[in-house]
């Protein structure tokens, strides 16, 4: 009578609009480690972003995510006695290889940061002198590319008649559009998002958690949150960090409604230290 | 469960909710017995307590409704304890439909007027009821204490009662066809045993509830059942 083996749906596997068909790899971690120095900070980390999805990273701080986000687009270089080891490959370039032209890389790989960080110059400029960067391109093909970045962001129809205004002049949430359709108008692959939310007000923050759904049509998202209603919210898949491991990658709504290691449940449930 | 939640408010409202479960249970297994017992009893003072009762269980189901989504507005539960959250509203509803069938039961004693009272149906009856209360009582258990395959005893336990069920339903059929005078009093009771019959389906229920909580996940097995009446007939003349 006690036998409790009995054939069971998952609360989420098998419901057909949640549990999307595979995606194509578009990043591949494999056996990646991270050294600050002396620390160890990533320990034999394996996963991979699938292409057009949204994945996000949440942990306690200090379990290594933003760390394992700096690397997709080799951040950590711009300071030394950082080093990777393992394998990076964002389709068939290897990340980690040190001849690797890091502004392309950078070019293809985006990144919006935790503070909106608009340029000192106007909006139309913010947009421009990004592009200017990679492409040399007429002015009214230049319109075309900025307006199509600023719709891109969210942000066209709040700023078309002040183009010219400063970016600085824009609210907390404008500006952080601003910066995601500065990210969008170099045409990136890729775009990791650290913590874009957290100095945001709950308005804004829901445009950009829409405006992230919407951007993985066309782009791979990775984003670092420490807001797991978030997480549960925009991703598609998502990877418990802790102590620098990844203890648990899965589908979202797997890992928020019943996942599988201790560690996971006891952090997103709030029972942490 | 295990260990606690930083926030130690969020441990105390689950608690409360456990807590409020528990006490609408009891008051369900309470009516149970004694509506089955004012029938047998023909105890019209008992009955009415009864029907009184369920106005009890159904505020009570209201509280732990409200309880349940203020905890769902305030903390955000995720994980094992949305699903506890989730599981005392569903726990809740079942226990509320109890109250509403052993309240159905205590309403007929009044129309039990007649003499008749054939013994072999009273205590098949009774079978039934004390195999349906235990049941409610087990998976009430299993809930509070998180044990699995307590319930999962009670899930595939249902099969017995719904064949007590399906001989009632054949007998009260004979003696419905031996005197028409019987008519009345045999539909009351066989109402009165399908209502027994049907709470505990609900305790099953509940046990599908307790598998759900613990397991994050829903049984797709068929649960044994062996109520026949909606087959059951009797020709005249056989």
């Amino acid at each position: 009578m006690n036998d409790i083996s009995v054939s069971v749906s998952s609360a989420t596997g098998s419901v057909p609009p949640v549990a999307l068909p595979e995606a194509t790899a578009k990043v591949t971690v494999r056996g990646l480690n991270f050294y600050y120095g002396e620390h160890h900070a990533l320990k034999n980390i394996n996963l991979t972003l699938g292409a057009n999805r949204v994945t996000a990273f949440i942990g306690p701080s200090g379990c290594g995510k933003s760390t394992l986000l700096r690397i997709f687009n080799r951040m950590y270089d711009l300071y030394p006695g950082q080093r990777a080891t393992g394998q990076l490959m964002l389709d068939q370039t290897n990340v980690l290889d040190p001849k690797l032209d890091l502004n392309l890389l950078r070019a293809r790989v985006g990144m919006v940061f935790q503070k909106p960080t608009p340029f000192p110059m106007t909006i139309y400029e913010n947009i421009a002198f990004g592009i200017r960067l990679y492409e040399k391109i007429s002015r009214s093909e230049m319109d075309g590319r900025v307006e199509k970045a600023l719709r891109g962001g969210a942000l066209w129809n709040e700023v078309k008649d002040k183009l010219n205004a400063s970016g600085l002049s824009l609210s907390g949430g404008q500006q952080q559009r601003l910066c995601i359709a500065r990210t969008v108008a170099v045409r990136p692959e890729v775009i990791l998002f650290d913590e874009p939310c957290s100095a945001l007000d709950p308005i804004s923050t829901a445009k950009i958690e829409e405006l992230i759904q919407e951007l993985a049509e066309d782009y791979t998202i990775a984003i670092v949150t420490h807001n797991m209603q978030q997480a549960a919210r925009v991703s598609d898949k998502t990877a418990f960090m802790y102590l620098g491991e990844l203890i648990e990658f899965d589908e979202t709504s797997k890992i928020f409604t019943s996942p599988s290691d201790r560690r996971t449940q006891d952090y997103i449930t709030g029972r942490f230290g | 469960m295990g260990s606690e939640h930083t926030a130690k408010a969020f441990d105390s409202d689950l608690q409360e909710l456990t807590r409020l479960v528990a006490e609408m249970g009891g008051l369900a297994e309470r009516m149970i017995v004694e509506s089955v017992d004012a029938l047998i009893r023909r105890d019209v003072v008992l009955s009415k307590r009864v029907v009184a009762a369920d106005a009890e269980i159904d505020s009570l189901q209201h509280v732990i409704e409200e309880r349940a989504v203020l905890t769902i507005a305030r903390r955000q539960p995720m994980a094992v304890d949305l699903r506890e959250i989730v599981g005392a509203m569903r726990v809740a509803i079942d226990i509320e439909r109890i109250g509403d069938l052993a309240k159905n039961i205590g309403k007929r004693v009044a129309a039990l007027e007649s003499d008749f009272q054939p013994l072999k149906l009273i205590r098949g009856l009774e079978h039934m009821t004390d195999l349906v209360q235990s049941q409610v009582k087990s998976v009430l258990d299993a809930y509070a204490a998180h044990d699995l395959p307590a319930a999962m005893t009670v899930w595939k336990g249902d099969e017995e009662v719904d064949a007590i069920c399906t001989s009632l339903f054949r007998e009260l059929l004979t003696y419905m066809m031996e005197d028409p005078r019987n008519i009345s009093f045999c539909i009351h009771l066989m109402f009165c045993a399908k209502n027994i019959e049907r709470i505990g389906d609900h305790a099953t229920n509940i046990a599908e509830t307790v598998f759900y909580m613990i397991e994050g996940q829903q049984i797709l097995d068929k649960r044994p059942k062996g109520d026949m009446t909606t087959f059951a007939t009797t020709v005249p003349g056989n």
